[in-house]
């Protein structure tokens, strides 16, 4: 059994009431310890509402998920405990700054969770230092930096407290693409550093293909599929019915080959992209 | 969840008492909370239920509704009708023990007026779920507007209430978030004294003002990108117009007004 398990799960906004909404329909999932997964969507899909169950923010309408082999809201007292194991970093996390000093946003988790001074400071440096955050602006307030600043104190504070899962809601969202590839970047380090399974939810390919390996896609309220990048970028036809785009390079290399072009895998980034094409030219001249 | 509670609780639908003019609609509403006051016999009381029936048949409002409205006032219903019965020495004894005397008179008091107060909450909560919060605004300020040739700023109290109506859904949204995110960062909201609770709270208020504060400022710049200068010679984009259902529906009213009161004089009840 994987870290994060789900049987079924199904969730339901607003029941009984005119606004009813099946948010997470019937969707039962196996990921694995260590991986790196692209959760991708498009709006309304219902990607925010599925990560929340599993830190127990969200309580199953039906169906059961289970983290770590444990079962939750099996015992509710566990909750806490599981959302140390579960660190979930929400859409515009920079909205939930509220301490006096970055440094003592960063220390809130690991406070809670009733770590030693010692350990706190430990964890609060070294997070710091992975997510680029220079040691002076420590001890400034979070109301005084930049946007993408703001959003590195916030993601700090989440990877902090150790988590076994990583789970990131749209992180890159309203950032300039340097801001955005920064983001990606120090992710991508995170998850080679700490070995740690790391959720990623995005709307954007691209986002999705330069940094994981396996992608869940979620169409209307169900799991369309969930596999390695390329078995999903072969779908290129059925994702874009759903509303997504397949990257950029992909795009064209499918053109290439409808133009009969003959070479084998999909091609997600633009790195295989020029290998492809360099030994493509090489056969053709050889 | 925090998001269930519902300020104004419209309940969107297509009747004809939806697509009342909602001037029209405040309207009937002091119509039939008069009737209600200057009924003093059952039989007229008996019209008001009628009309609330009439009106409740025809918005098309689940029963369900109804009665969710009336229970959170059902303290104070049992409450009134438990002074009646005990406080009326009117009538025929019907039990006695000690000093408590439990009269005809008190009994009959007792029912009517818990019916009065059960009416009176329907009538108004069919008036909340059958108009948009924004249409009532609008009809206030219509309604309101000919003081201002007093200086009464009845455009500016409509804006005020009709922007805090548009954000109270939101906020309520954005505090259910910031709660969800500290909570993911294990923060503990619902253990402790009293004071523990308290400090609890202040990662959850300080970005909830701060978030407040931002909307105010971003919406201040965006209705002065648009122009905005008062209320002085804005049109509107919805009209309020009233139409013939309109008028029908205010001489029904008015009707079961006279008719209350006729059954007052004659009814023998
Ligand atoms: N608190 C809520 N109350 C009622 N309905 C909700 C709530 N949150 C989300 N929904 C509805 O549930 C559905 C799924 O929403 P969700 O936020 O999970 O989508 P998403 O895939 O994260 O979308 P996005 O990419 O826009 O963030 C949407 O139709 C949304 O309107
Ligand atoms: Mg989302």
């Amino acid at each position: 059994m994987g870290i994060i398990r789900t049987e079924n799960l199904t969730y339901v906004y607003g029941e009984g009431t005119p606004f009813r909404k099946v948010a997470v329909d019937g969707v039962s999932l196996d990921i694995d310890e260590g991986e790196i997964v692209g959760i991708i969507g498009h709006t309304g899909s219902g990607k925010s509402t599925l990560i929340q169950h599993f830190n127990g923010l969200l309580k199953p309408t039906s169906g059961k998920v289970f983290i770590d082999g444990e079962e939750l809201f099996a015992d509710k007292s566990r909750l806490k405990e599981i959302r140390f194991k579960v660190g979930l970093v929400f859409q515009y996390p920079e909205h939930q700054l509220f301490e006096e000093t970055v440094y003592k946003d960063i220390a809130f988790g690991p406070k809670n969770m009733g770590l030693s001074d010692g350990e706190t400071d430990r964890r609060i440096r070294e997070t710091a230092r992975l997510v680029g955050l220079r040691e002076e602006l420590l001890e400034k307030s979070p109301f005084e930096l930049s946007g993408g600043q703001k959003r590195r104190v916030a993601i700090a504070g989440v990877m902090a407290m150790e988590p076994k899962v990583l789970i990131l809601d749209e992180p890159t969202a309203g950032l300039d693409p340097r801001g955005r590839d920064r983001i990606l970047g120090l992710i991508k380090e995170y998850h080679a550093e700490k070995g740690t399974t790391v959720l990623l939810v995005s709307h954007s390919m691209e986002d999705v293909a330069k940094t994981v390996s396996k992608i869940l896609v979620m169409n209307d309220a169900k799991v369309f599929m969930y596999s390695d990048r390329s078995s999903v970028f072969a779908k290129s036809a059925e994702l874009t019915s759903m509303g997504l785009t397949v990257p950029q390079v992909t795009r064209v290399f499918d053109r290439l080959r409808e133009m009969g072009i003959e070479f084998e895998d999909e091609v997600f980034s633009v790195d295989y992209a020029k290998d492809l094409v360099m030994r493509l030219l090489a056969e053709k001249r050889g | 969840m925090i998001k269930d509670i519902t300020l104004g609780q419209f309940f969107p639908g297509k009747s004809v008492i939806h697509r009342l003019d909602p001037r029209i609609k405040l309207l009937l509403t002091v119509i039939y909370i008069v009737m209600l006051f200057v009924a003093d016999t059952f039989a007229g009381l008996g019209a008001g239920v009628l009309f609330m029936l009439i009106s409740f048949l025809l918005s098309g409002i689940p029963l369900k509704m109804m009665l969710k409205s009336i229970k959170p006032l059902l303290p104070i219903i049992l409450f009134t009708g438990i002074l009646n019965l005990f406080f009326i020495s009117t009538g025929d004894i019907l039990f006695e023990w000690g000093i408590i005397k439990i009269t005809s008179g008190g009994v009959t008091t007792m029912i009517f007026m818990a019916s009065r107060i059960v009416l009176l909450i329907c009538g108004t909560s069919l008036l909340t779920y059958t108009t948009s919060p924004i249409t009532l605004t609008d009809a206030i300020e219509r309604i309101l507007s000919p003081l201002k040739v007093i200086k009464f700023p009845a455009h500016e109290i409509a804006m005020m209430m009709t922007i805090a109506l548009r954000f109270i859904p939101t906020l309520i949204e954005e505090t259910d978030k910031i709660m969800s995110a500290q909570k993911a960062r294990g923060a503990d909201l619902e253990s402790g004294n009293i004071i523990r609770r308290a400090k609890a709270l202040i990662p959850i208020l300080i970005p909830l003002f701060v978030s407040a504060f931002r909307r105010a400022e971003e919406l201040a710049l965006a209705m002065e990108c648009r122009c905005y200068r008062g209320g002085e010679g804005r049109t509107r984009l919805k009209q309020l117009k009233t139409a013939p259902r309109d008028y029908v529906a205010t001489a029904v009213a008015v009707l079961f007004l006279a008719a209350v009161i006729v059954l007052n004089r004659f009814s023998p009840l």
